[in-house]
């Protein structure tokens, strides 16, 4: 009888007893482990010598530092950099998991070009020569206006090269994806004038009034928020946060207040209107209030009355009134705008009225306030050489002011007035509201080429793909962003050689420049990435090297700040979730499933809770008082505007009845089985609904109905 | 048994207000041990998660509601009067599973285990893993497994170790630097140096200067209630899970939340107001 572990097992609790009291009892079981275990292939990872060496975490706006531990110079762990000063020594699951996207099994390997709808490998010579060619043809043709580019942020020098590479084509079409710091320096735009952004000294402030900030949540550099929330109570600073869901951030603040899903916007301009009216603002800083002050504040008063205010945000008048005063009257109070992660839909009318907070209580550039600095400015990029077709294209009107308005022009017209797309570490075609809709425009754009290291759902509807490096693989300065009150540049260094047939994404830049030849690949004629970014960061390359980062603001923003409550005092429109169904459906940022660039890896999505994700089903979270015939772990149907999904129901007493929460970030359909087919994508429910004022799409939630299925 | 100079008992206390349920703790850990993942892991009986993050709710309606995170490593049982006999050391009859006098460490040695599974119904913490599976990493994946935790095979059973690995190394840094002392800082696990909150503090619990000690306080003697419990902490904010059975874990957890320490047991009704806050309370009355 050939004895396995089955048969093993199949002789019973009896046997296995005996043979433990019995004085063959140690010879046998060490037999029997021999048997029951026959692995056919043992991996032995390889030992050898240990080494850390030390770079920074690219996987999200945070710009950890980390510390990675080599075998014989083979990565094996990547841990927080102690010290560090933007995270401390503490790090993410997303960045701990980092290693596993060098190996994912949706890396690109190799360039790629789309033929009859498969991908084939080619050479980088051939990628480049056929980007070069049809790009060329743009600027023959005296179009290159034509060209469109997205990338995910637009800081850093490799950002900047794509910037430069725009202004060198002629084309004025430059976008980014909307991600917090954008947001930030939207507002701070529209409030204090241009090239400034907003930073947060939430780690001195004892009152954090928190719109929906997740500051555990995601929000900001999400290890550097955690550590603050970590000491908060040590230091005695209050958080309150409102939000229409007991996110884990309002579970560990002092006080929850829920809101009706997208009324922030009018609470913050209530509490404006009990300030002015308390006088409870701060009389010095005043004297740098300009442009409307007067109206804004006859505005918020006729406009913004407590009883009104409460009746659209669902917050009884006092506890309004309250916490404005506890607010005006703290030392150091901070209000922050941005629900969740503060990426993606949100609305300007929000951010200007929630910081609009900020500059009334006075804690404007002092500690534990709000920090309104000058835009970091560490990279001196030559000025472009434009030759007469790039002058007269550059000098066009943008056709749009961010992605979602591209994609309606694009949709809107029979021919798309885009020719050509260039998208660098973004994916919209699932990271936007209404991904099939920016599908089907991209598909009318005659020739689309994704820079990426993923096969992502952005990749697999473009034409030529250009396989970057991952950042454990490649040199990059990498700003910090996002509410920080300091601005820190880290240094990223490969720490392992590019694992497939893949370049750093300046590198690829600079080739598609060099392949167009003529005045293009003039004005990229460093001999590579590494070279160039060594001269456009002249400035700071130095310690760069030597430290691994440079902190640019470590002081206090010096001078004094202006106001201006131009935008404000019009009353612009607060944007409302779109629909007349029963419900709201609001995204959920769940800290354990990044909502953009990349996917989540292999280890985060092993720690997706079976209450959000059961085998291919997603949950959504409904509180049990408006759940009516729905059973808690049910099958229902979910319906928006936008479509119909089958869904399970999770019964949550921390979500305000009448409100239905989805976890974002799920539903990815790329190449990876651990990651895809894996939930519904909540983006495929709401349809965008651009902000007229900042022209962004402010759909954060929508109108929903829900039926047993 | 080669026993250092003076007998560790490592332990770890996690501060539950300080969690925020970010998973850091849990990925930390499976990277650095080599855990394995599949295709489908929303099936939770069968993932193997030696760090798992448990919800933790009061249950009260909206508003009331609150919610606070558990990470559960393996307990590292002191069993019974804290003597070694582990709930799952006690049953394994091969022997593959060990209780470390000198660190007060459970160990599991996977060579020796055969699967029969005992240990994992024995484990009052759900803390013991059963591979159903060998495991398979996605193509070349296998290139950042660490050689200083051996991979598992299908059919034995595995759970966390405190990264005892980490112990090894700092052991024998100590031992090379002349030392018979390993500093706190030089052994720490995984999941508390990835914590972003600083939510886990590891350490020796008999060392008065380690800072285990010194937020557990553990009390020396035995709780004249029921003396199988040993070690029972001092601070009125710190609990351990399931106290009363008297395995004697060395995980602490601490919360200001009654709510939240009530949960550590399960407690019938009225049986709460007596035990709580009350120092030594630990047995049935
Ligand atoms: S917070 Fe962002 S930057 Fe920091 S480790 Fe996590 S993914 Fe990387
Ligand atoms: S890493 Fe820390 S904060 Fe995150 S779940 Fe683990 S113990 Fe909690
Ligand atoms: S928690 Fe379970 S596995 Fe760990 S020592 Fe205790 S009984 Fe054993």
């Amino acid at each position: 009888m050939k004895v396995d572990r089955r048969s093993f097992l199949g002789l019973g609790i009896g046997a296995v007893a005996g043979i433990a009291i019995s004085p063959v009892g140690a010879k046998l079981t060490d037999d029997f482990s021999i048997w029951t275990q026959n692995w056919p292939w043992t991996p032995v990872p390889p030992d050898g010598e240990v080494s850390y060496d030390r770079t920074v975490c690219h996987l999200c706006p945070g710009a950890c530092g980390i510390s990675v531990r080599k075998i014989d110079g083979r990565p094996v762990k990547i841990e927080g950099l102690d010290p560090y000063p933007v995270n401390n020594g503490g790090v993410c699951l997303h960045g701990i998991a980092g290693l596993q996207y060098l190996y994912d099994p949706s890396r690109v390997k190799s360039p790629m070009k789309k033929v009859n709808n498969r991908f084939v490998p080619i050479s980088w010579d051939e990628a480049l020569t056929m980007v070069a060619d049809r790009l060329g043809e743009l600027r023959n043709d005296q179009k290159p206006d034509t060209l469109a580019c997205i990338t995910g942020s637009d800081q850093g020098s490799v950002p900047g090269l794509f910037k430069h590479f725009m202004a060198a084509f002629g084309s004025p079409n430059y976008l980014t994806m909307p991600d917090l710091e954008s947001w930030l320096v939207r507002t701070a735009k529209t409030l204090h004038g241009d090239a400034y952004t907003l930073g947060f000294d939430i780690d001195h402030s004892d009152f954090i009034l928190s719109f929906g900030a997740g500051l555990i949540d995601g929000w900001g550099s999400p290890v550097a928020c955690i550590q603050t929330m970590g000491n908060r109570r040590q230091r005695q600073a209050t958080l309150v946060q409102i939000e229409p869901r007991l996110s884990n951030t309002a579970a560990s603040a002092n006080q929850w207040i829920p809101i009706n899903p997208g009324t922030e916007a009018d609470l913050a301009m209530g509490m404006c209107a009990v300030l002015l009216k308390e006088n409870l603002f701060d009389p010095v800083f005043a004297q740098g209030f300009k442009g409307g002050f007067m109206r804004f504040t006859a505005m918020v008063q006729k406009e913004y009355p407590l009883d009104k205010v409460a009746g659209v945000t669902g917050i009884s008048a006092a506890d309004i009134q309250k916490t404005a005063v506890a607010f005006a009257k703290a030392k150091m109070p901070v209000a922050l705008p941005g629900k969740g992660r503060g990426e993606g839909a949100q609305n300007l009318k929000e951010f200007a009225a929630v910081h609009t907070l900020n500059c009334l209580s006075g804690n404007v550039n002092k500690q534990g306030g709000t920090f309104v600095k000058p835009l970091p400015k560490y990279l001196n990029f030559p000025d472009p050489v434009q030759d007469a077709v790039a002058l007269k294209g550059a000098a066009a009107a943008p056709l749009a002011g961010s992605v979602q308005e591209l994609v309606t022009r694009i949709d809107k017209s029979g021919e798309s007035p885009v020719k050509a797309l260039l998208v660098y570490n973004a994916n919209p075609c699932f990271a936007l509201n209404d991904p099939s809709r920016i599908r089907a425009a991209f598909e009318k754009i005659p020739f689309k080429v994704c820079v990426t290291s993923f096969m992502d759902e952005t990749a697999m509807v473009s034409d030529v793909i250009l396989p970057v490096s991952t950042f454990l693989e490649r040199m990059e300065d990498v700003p910090s962003k996002a509410g920080l009150a300091a601005t820190v540049v880290g240094l990223s260094k490969p720490m392992i050689k590019p694992v497939f047939n893949t370049r750093s994404p300046g590198d690829v830049v600079i080739g598609m420049a060099r392949a167009l030849g003529g005045d293009m690949a003039k004005n990229f004629a460093w001999d590579s990435y590494d070279a160039c970014l060594e001269q456009v960061t002249a400035r700071i390359w130095g310690p760069l090297v030597r430290k691994g980062h440079v902190v640019l603001s470590e002081n206090l923003p010096a001078g004094s700040v202006e106001t201006d409550f131009e935008f404000l005092a019009q009353n612009p429109e607060t944007v409302k979730p779109a629909g007349d169904l029963e419900f709201t459906l609001i995204p959920i940022d769940y800290f354990r499933v990044p909502p953009t660039v990349p996917a989540p890896s292999p280890f985060a999505i092993k720690t997706v809770s079976d209450r959000i994700l059961k085998g291919t089903d997603m949950f959504v979270e409904i509180n049990p008082q408006s759940a009516k015939n729905l059973k808690d772990g049910g099958f229902a149907t979910l319906t928006t505007p936008a479509g119909s999904v089958p869904v399970r129901v999770h019964f949550n007493d921390g979500i305000m009845p009448g409100v239905i929460g989805m976890v974002k970030g799920l539903g990815h359909t790329l190449d990876n089985k651990y990651v895809s087919g894996k939930g519904v994508n909540i983006n495929a429910l709401i349809s965008p609904k651009i902000e007229p004022d900042s022209g962004m799409d402010a759909a954060f939630g929508i109108k929903a109905g829900i039926s047993k299925a | 048994m080669i026993h250092d100079k003076k007998a560790h008992k490592y332990g770890m206390v996690i501060d539950l207000d300080k969690c925020t349920g970010c998973g850091t703790c849990a990925v930390s850990c499976m990277s650095e041990n080599n855990v394995p993942f599949k295709e489908d892991e929303s099936d939770k009986k069968d993932s193997i998660t030696w760090m798992r993050v448990y919800r933790l709710t009061n249950n009260k309606p909206f508003p009331d509601t609150e919610v606070a995170f558990l990470p559960r490593p393996c307990q590292h049982c002191g069993g019974k009067g804290d003597h070694g006999h582990s709930p799952c050391v006690s049953v394994c009859p091969a022997t593959a599973t060990d209780y470390g006098y000198d660190t007060g460490i459970v160990s599991q040695i996977y060579t020796r285990c055969f699967g029969c599974r005992y240990c994992m119904a024995a484990c009052p913490y759900h803390a013991r893993y059963f591979n159903w599976w060998d495991p398979v990493w996605p193509e070349g994946m296998e290139k950042y497994l660490s050689p200083n935790v051996s991979p598992r095979m299908r059919g034995v059973v595995e759970k966390c170790s405190f990264c005892y690995h980490r112990y090894q190394l700092a052991r024998e840094k100590a031992y090379a630097s002349g030392s018979d002392e390993i500093p706190e800082a030089d052994y720490q696990t995984a999941c508390t140096t990835a914590c972003p909150a600083g939510a886990i503090v590891f350490g020796d619990l008999n060392n008065p200067s380690h800072k285990v000690h010194q937020i557990v306080k553990p009390d020396p003697h035995p709780d004249p209630l029921n003396p199988d419990v040993v070690g029972k902490s001092r601070n009125p904010k710190v609990f351990r899970l399931l106290e009363r059975l008297g395995t004697n874990p060395k995980v602490y957890y601490m919360s200001e939340r009654e709510w939240v320490r009530k949960l550590g047991d399960h407690y019938l009704d009225g049986e709460w107001d007596k035990v709580k806050n009350v120092y030594g309370s630990a047995s049935h009355e």
